[in-house]
């Protein structure tokens, strides 16, 4: 065993690039069920995302465009959700589930001249001085925009949620969207715009996959990482600080079992395997026996007239 | 009324007629485990089914289903196939072993195919490619190629086929290269290509400038090119889209004739139960083009080292050997048998890492 082969500053630096693309979609599908809407559809939008951001990243060359499409992608699919669940009334779980098996068949059919393409090189940020310091540098300074839109999210949601009108407006619709109904607030407004966001977030979490992960298209290569967003949400509580440390968590660990391995460590790879999952879980878990919850009406069809 | 029964003994006609045209089609299945698009392993099998299709015509119809997971949920898919009424289904990764059998049992009278599994029965064949040869020539070229002599290795799940490969490149690596060290890491994956990525760059932030791949999907390969200066080999497909550099060579599996000989035979009522396994000699594992980053004197090794080994001149497991703990496994000039290949649990001695359980 030889654990000095593992270079902590690169083990840093990988893991924030691990932990984004599910950072972004929990992020998104956080907003969206404190508007009291479940989105089953994650993984679906996130290879819708990674489809439309790496093809059009492909066209125009920029993957700053591509980013953007990947956005409009991931949430034109969830507008389709929020039509059959907010206008038609149609149940969520089904409707979200079959988002995913859309966005899947989609993407693949999408992405078919796509296979086998190099992307455009999405630049890391140069942020002078501060790039160049020593560990921190590395580790914080020296990453491609995306990382920095997600966390500057991560705040945005926080603050927004907690200390905004609009904010409080979203969390009385999923609270109580009868009571939110009564002070005259639009929940089905508030709810599409929530589910766009949220589309959109996840077109990010599945771009940032198929042009700086990986960089490449392959069908079905979000693999689950949709899912694994969905449970984050859950296991944090609904709360963006938390969001952000189990995403950190899950893409540290993930990134530290890979490099456990590769350095020969004398822990058997079976509970290496596992260990992302399960410290995530039960981090978030003893973290939520304060009173948490999930919001009152997450799951409910509101019709104005009931 | 009898507008009624007219259309009711139209659909019966219709539903007859159709069940007929069905009958004198052979209906092929195919069960994949990841995508077709993976640029890998399924997109080979996939290939091998294109080529039945357009071998025999309306003669034949192919199904396929993608992406099912190994497991419980696998036994659903194949059963479902055979309940479509599939005369031959090909499964096509190790882990639809079990549920194969257990649909086999359920219906004598359809055909199955197990790709790179062991167990067979009356309507069950298996059948597989010598994929460890091209493993060697992986390795040879890798050991004469690594500067920081470090090669990394993803492997997917702790089975025989996988074990054998890591097992044949590490030899011939050190043959070549006394100090050549080995990383392993076990993806327990088949297809997730954030995690093969991922894996890909851990081991070369820990010095490999070599990757070796066993898992199916490309992203190895989008990984090692972001980084500058290592190599790669296309796994079960040529991943030429990758060529010259990272993909210097590749090993590609060549199902497609297979696919049509045992299409042929059930077609004309001689499919038997057999359990199959070839090599380069047979045309089941080929090796794709060699770039010119390969050095000519290794390219020239690496393709005399070939043609040994599909002339039966030279064995891959050829003495002498020792196990991992240092207990002798083969003598000097003693090749290693089959039936030892096929269940092979341990690696060979100077590799550091252990192999799960």
């Amino acid at each position: 065993m030889s654990l000095s082969s593992i270079d902590a500053t690169l083990l840093l630096a990988s893991l924030i690039v691990a932990a984004t693309p599910i950072l972004l979609a929990a992020l998104g599908e956080l907003v969206v069920e404190r508007a009291g809407v479940l989105n089953l559809g994650v993984e679906g939008m996130m290879i819708t995302g990674a489809i439309c951001g790496f093809a059009i990243a492909v066209q125009t060359g920029s993957p700053l465009v591509g980013f953007v499409a990947a956005a409009a992608g991931g949430a034109a699919l969830a507008l389709l959700f929020a039509l059959l669940t907010q206008v038609a009334l149609a149940n969520q779980v089904a409707s979200g589930l079959a988002l995913t098996l859309f966005g899947l068949g989609l993407s693949a059919l999408l992405g078919q001249g796509y296979v086998g393409v190099k992307p455009p090189p999405t630049a890391r940020l140069d942020l002078g001085p501060l790039s160049d310091l020593p560990f921190v540098g590395r580790v914080l300074f020296s990453h491609d925009p995306v990382v920095y839109v997600a966390l500057a999210l991560v705040g945005a949601v926080w603050a927004f949620l907690k200390y905004s009108r609009a904010g409080l407006i979203l969390r009385a619709v999923g609270e109580n969207h009868d009571a939110a109904h009564a002070l005259g607030y639009k929940v089905v407004r508030v709810r599409i715009l929530a589910i766009l966001f949220g589309g959109a977030c996840a077109g990010l979490g599945g771009a940032y996959i198929s042009l700086v992960r990986v960089p490449q298209w392959t069908e079905g290569m979000t693999s689950g990482a949709g899912w694994i967003a969905l449970a984050l949400v859950v296991f944090a509580s609904w709360k963006a600080g938390r969001v952000l440390l189990g995403a950190w968590l899950f893409g540290g660990v993930t990134v530290l079992q890979l490099n456990l391995q590769a350095a020969g460590a004398a822990i058997p790879v079976e509970y290496l395997s596992m260990s992302p999952y399960l410290i995530t879980i039960v981090v978030l878990v003893i973290m939520s026996f304060d009173k948490s919850r999930a919001p009152g009406s997450l799951g409910r069809i509101f019709h104005a007239s009931q | 009324m009898s507008v009624t029964r007219l259309l009711t003994s139209a659909a019966l006609a219709l539903g007859l007629a159709s069940a007929a045209l069905a009958q004198d089609k052979t209906k092929v299945g195919f069960i994949y485990v990841g995508p077709i698009g993976d640029g890998g392993w399924t997109y080979e099998h996939d290939k091998g089914r294109l080529a039945v299709e357009e071998h025999f015509g309306d003669a034949v119809e192919t199904v396929y289903q993608e992406s099912v997971p190994e497991g419980a949920d696998a036994e659903r898919a194949i059963t479902q196939m055979a309940l479509q009424g599939a005369d031959l289904i090909f499964t096509t990764s190790f882990g639809f072993m079990d549920p194969t059998l257990s649909v086999a049992d359920k219906f004598p009278d359809v055909k199955f195919e197990h790709a790179t599994g062991y167990k067979a029965a009356p309507n069950v064949s298996t059948y597989s490619a010598r994929f460890y040869e091209g493993r060697a020539i992986q390795g040879h070229i890798a050991g004469k190629m690594t500067t920081s002599n470090i090669v990394g290795y993803i492997a997917s799940y702790p089975i025989p086929e996988v074990i054998r490969g890591i097992n044949a490149a590490y030899i011939h690596a050190r043959k070549v290269n006394p100090e050549v060290e080995f990383k392993i890491i076990w993806a327990y994956t088949w297809f997730d290509p954030a995690k093969e990525a991922d894996a890909a760059t851990a081991l070369i932030e820990q010095g490999a400038d070599v990757i070796l791949q066993h898992t199916d999907s490309t992203a190895p390969q989008a990984a090692a090119e972001k980084a500058e200066g290592v190599i790669t080999f296309g796994q079960a497909s040529d991943m030429a889209e990758y060529k010259p550099r990272p993909r210097v060579s590749s090993i590609i599996d060549n199902w497609a004739p297979y696919y049509i000989a045992r299409t042929q035979a059930v077609m004309d009522g001689t499919w038997e139960s057999q359990q199959i396994w070839h090599g380069i000699d047979e045309g089941m594992v080929e090796i794709g083009e060699i770039t010119d980053a390969v050095p000519g004197d290794v390219k020239a090794e690496a393709l005399a080292m070939k043609e040994a080994i599909a002339a039966g001149e030279y064995h891959v497991f050829t003495g002498p050997l020792k196990k991992q703990d240092g207990s002798d496994w083969l003598a000097e000039g003693e090749t290693a048998d089959d039936e030892t290949l096929l269940g092979i649990d341990f690696y060979v001695e100077g590799l550091t890492a252990e192999i799960p359980q």
